[in-house]
């Protein structure tokens, strides 16, 4: 796979991952509660589509974004990201609306908050069941997105959360979390 | 060639009946979620969202019209399930029918069993045809008389009345599962029943609503663990011993309960490996399989993913002995289906009465059917502008190559919103009721 459908790839990974994340939010509200069966697809399909973004990533030989470093704290302590230019326009772009992003015209740094809204609720469904999750260490509502981009601004803005370094690996974690215990 | 069914590569299907509201504007209680034959084919049950049940009945077959079968016509209509709040989980619990299916029929009554998200209800459904008249004590209305007037006795005789058809529940098995069921089975010694959830498969016996066994737990210690889901179950049609589940993995389970109480160890393994080369992001949601379903003889099973039909041989566990493509051009358009939601449809499929044929469901309300025997397959429509009495349906084709012919239907106009999940077959006859959203089309196979 040469760099640019790699790009492709990782673009339509990216994708895959937001609406996927969406559907789970809008699954959490559904009227019979939690599908274990859909869940459980979702979250297959989110890491069938890490995997490969993750892939794609190396081959794109973008080897300074760290896979460990933090993903982007809360909209607050945002700033308006580094160069990487040709990613920010696809992360955007790769963004599709959800139920609540309604900030499509405003600003990417409302984008990118707004769209933390559409992550909290993963995060939310494992603070929910009180696993491990008991002593998060994320936090409980404005949770970081997965932006490949952001991964290397964290360190530069400086974790509020006391806990590990998160990641689209640490990602794996959270997917498997996304079923909730009953 | 125009149809395919019985064996018989002649067969015809004609229109017979569509039960339902004309209007475009579905109400969502009115959205058909299961489809039965009773086990003479006299019966036909639908459940619907909303928590009813209709069940329709043959009208016999007139002398005026021999080359027609009976149509069916409203039986009975009741509400089975009512919507719940589960105040412990702050969950509301469905009232929608996610699966009928009949007893076979012992003394005049009928019984049927049907489930929602939790609770399975046994229900009786009888007919009255006569009442007592010629009470001494009481009038015809119900008034008590003044005993001075009563001055001979009579015995009270049954007279004839309008039929009434009373259905009630006899029996409610409730809180036995934790999780979402999606498949309740009668067993063929007439006593037992299974049920099965997203992780469990519990054993009941008809008469004992407050005790089930559990059967098969698939429930890992760590949640976080979980790979797989049962998405099906089915007990085999004469060994009372032997039952099927299927999972969200592609896999089928046969297993033998005199093995041991607890069946989590299989007696066999159905699972076809997969072709590397259709990898995709969402190989493991196509594989899932949505409905499992014996044949009439046993020897063999039918299971359903979302994009073909397999046939396995219960002798045979490395793979199927035959593979249907309903729809295989969807193949490229699975993530459009899965950001549309169509991709987590669940379809069912039904065996005809000889086992020959089978039958599934698609988008656009085409469906299926795979002539086993003769190995061809057709594809029907059911909608309102084929709806004449007794016309032939045309078999539809879904355009996939470049050059769209006439009459057929490209790919990007067919309409993801029309499916067919759900289809029955008359055990005995080639008649068969296939729901769409909110409609049931019944047609028959044209007689001469």
């Amino acid at each position: 796979m040469n760099a640019t459908t790699a790009m492709e790839v990782n673009a339509e990974a990216r994708r895959i991952l937001a609406v996927s994340i969406s559907k789970l939010y809008a699954s959490r509200t559904q009227r019979g509660g939690l599908r274990l069966h859909r869940s459980l697809l979702l979250s297959m399909v989110m890491r069938s589509a890490r995997d490969i973004y993750h892939s794609s990533r190396e081959i794109e030989g973008q080897s300074d974004a760290q896979p460990t470093s933090e993903p982007m704290e809360t909209s607050s302590d945002q700033t308006v990201p580094e160069p990487q230019p040709e990613l920010q326009p696809a992360v955007n772009a790769a963004e599709p609306p959800s139920e609540e992003s309604d900030s499509e015209d405003e600003g990417c740094d409302s984008d990118i908050a707004e769209d933390k809204e559409n992550m909290s609720p993963t995060k939310q469904s494992r603070k929910r069941r009180g696993k491990a999750a008991a002593a998060p260490d994320f936090l409980p509502s404005k949770r970081a997105r997965l932006e490949p981009g952001e991964e290397r601004y964290a360190a530069q803005l400086g974790s509020c959360r006391a806990g590990a370094a998160e990641s689209l690996t640490a990602l794996s974690l959270n997917l498997n979390r996304v079923i909730p215990a009953f | 060639m125009a149809g395919a069914g019985g064996g018989n590569s002649d067969v015809q299907w004609c229109f017979s009946q569509v039960k339902g509201a004309i209007d475009d504007d579905v109400a969502e209680a009115d959205i058909i979620s299961t489809v039965e034959f009773n086990h003479s084919g006299e019966l036909l049950a639908t459940g619907d969202k909303g928590g009813r049940v209709v069940i329709f009945q043959q009208e016999p077959e007139s002398k005026n019209q021999p080359q027609c079968r009976g149509e069916y016509n409203v039986y009975s209509t009741f509400q089975s399930h009512e919507p719940e709040f589960d105040y412990l989980k702050s969950l509301e619990i469905e009232e929608k029918i996610n699966k009928i299916r009949w007893l076979p029929q012992k003394n005049a009554a009928q019984f049927l069993l049907s489930t929602n998200d939790k609770t399975i209800k046994l229900w009786k459904i009888s007919e009255r045809d006569k009442r007592p008249e010629g009470y001494n004590l009481k009038e015809e209305d119900g008034r008590y008389r003044d005993l001075n007037t009563v001055t001979t006795l009579r015995v009270p005789v049954f007279k004839p009345m309008d039929l009434m058809v009373e259905a009630s529940p006899r029996r409610v098995f409730s809180n036995a599962h934790t999780y979402h069921i999606n498949s309740i089975s009668v067993n063929s010694d007439c006593e037992t029943y299974l049920s099965a959830d997203d992780l469990r498969i519990n054993l009941w016996n008809l008469e004992i609503n407050d005790r089930s066994f559990n059967i098969v737990d698939i429930k890992p210690a760590n949640m976080e663990e979980l790979t797989e889901v049962i998405t099906a179950a089915e007990f085999h049609p004469n060994q009372c011993n032997t039952f099927v589940y299927s999972s969200s993995k592609g896999t089928i389970r046969l297993c033998d309960m005199r093995a041991s109480a607890l069946c989590d160890k299989h007696a066999k393994q159905f699972e076809e490996p997969e072709d590397p080369n259709n990898r995709s992001f969402f190989s493991e949601i196509i594989s899932s399989i949505s409905d499992v379903k014996f044949s009439h003889s046993g020897r063999y099973m039918m299971t359903r993913d979302y994009l073909s039909v397999k046939i396995w041989d219960l002798n045979m566990e490395s793979r199927p002995v035959e593979t249907y493509q309903v729809h295989e051009y969807l193949r490229s358009k699975l993530c459009s289906l899965y950001e549309n939601d169509c991709i987590f449809d669940k379809f069912e499929c039904c065996w005809n009465g000889n086992d020959s044929v089978v039958m599934t469901g698609s988008y656009n309300n085409f469906f299926r059917m795979f002539d086993r025997g003769y190995r061809q397959d057709v594809t029907l429509e059911a909608s309102r502008e084929n709806s004449k009495p007794r016309s032939v349906l045309k078999p539809r084709k879904v355009s996939t190559g470049g050059k769209r012919k006439k009459d057929e239907i490209s790919v990007d106009s067919l309409d993801f919103n029309k499916k067919i999940l759900h289809t029955a077959w008359h055990p005995l006859d080639n008649i068969i009721a296939v729901a769409t959203t909110n409609n049931l089309y019944i047609f028959q196979e044209k007689l001469n």
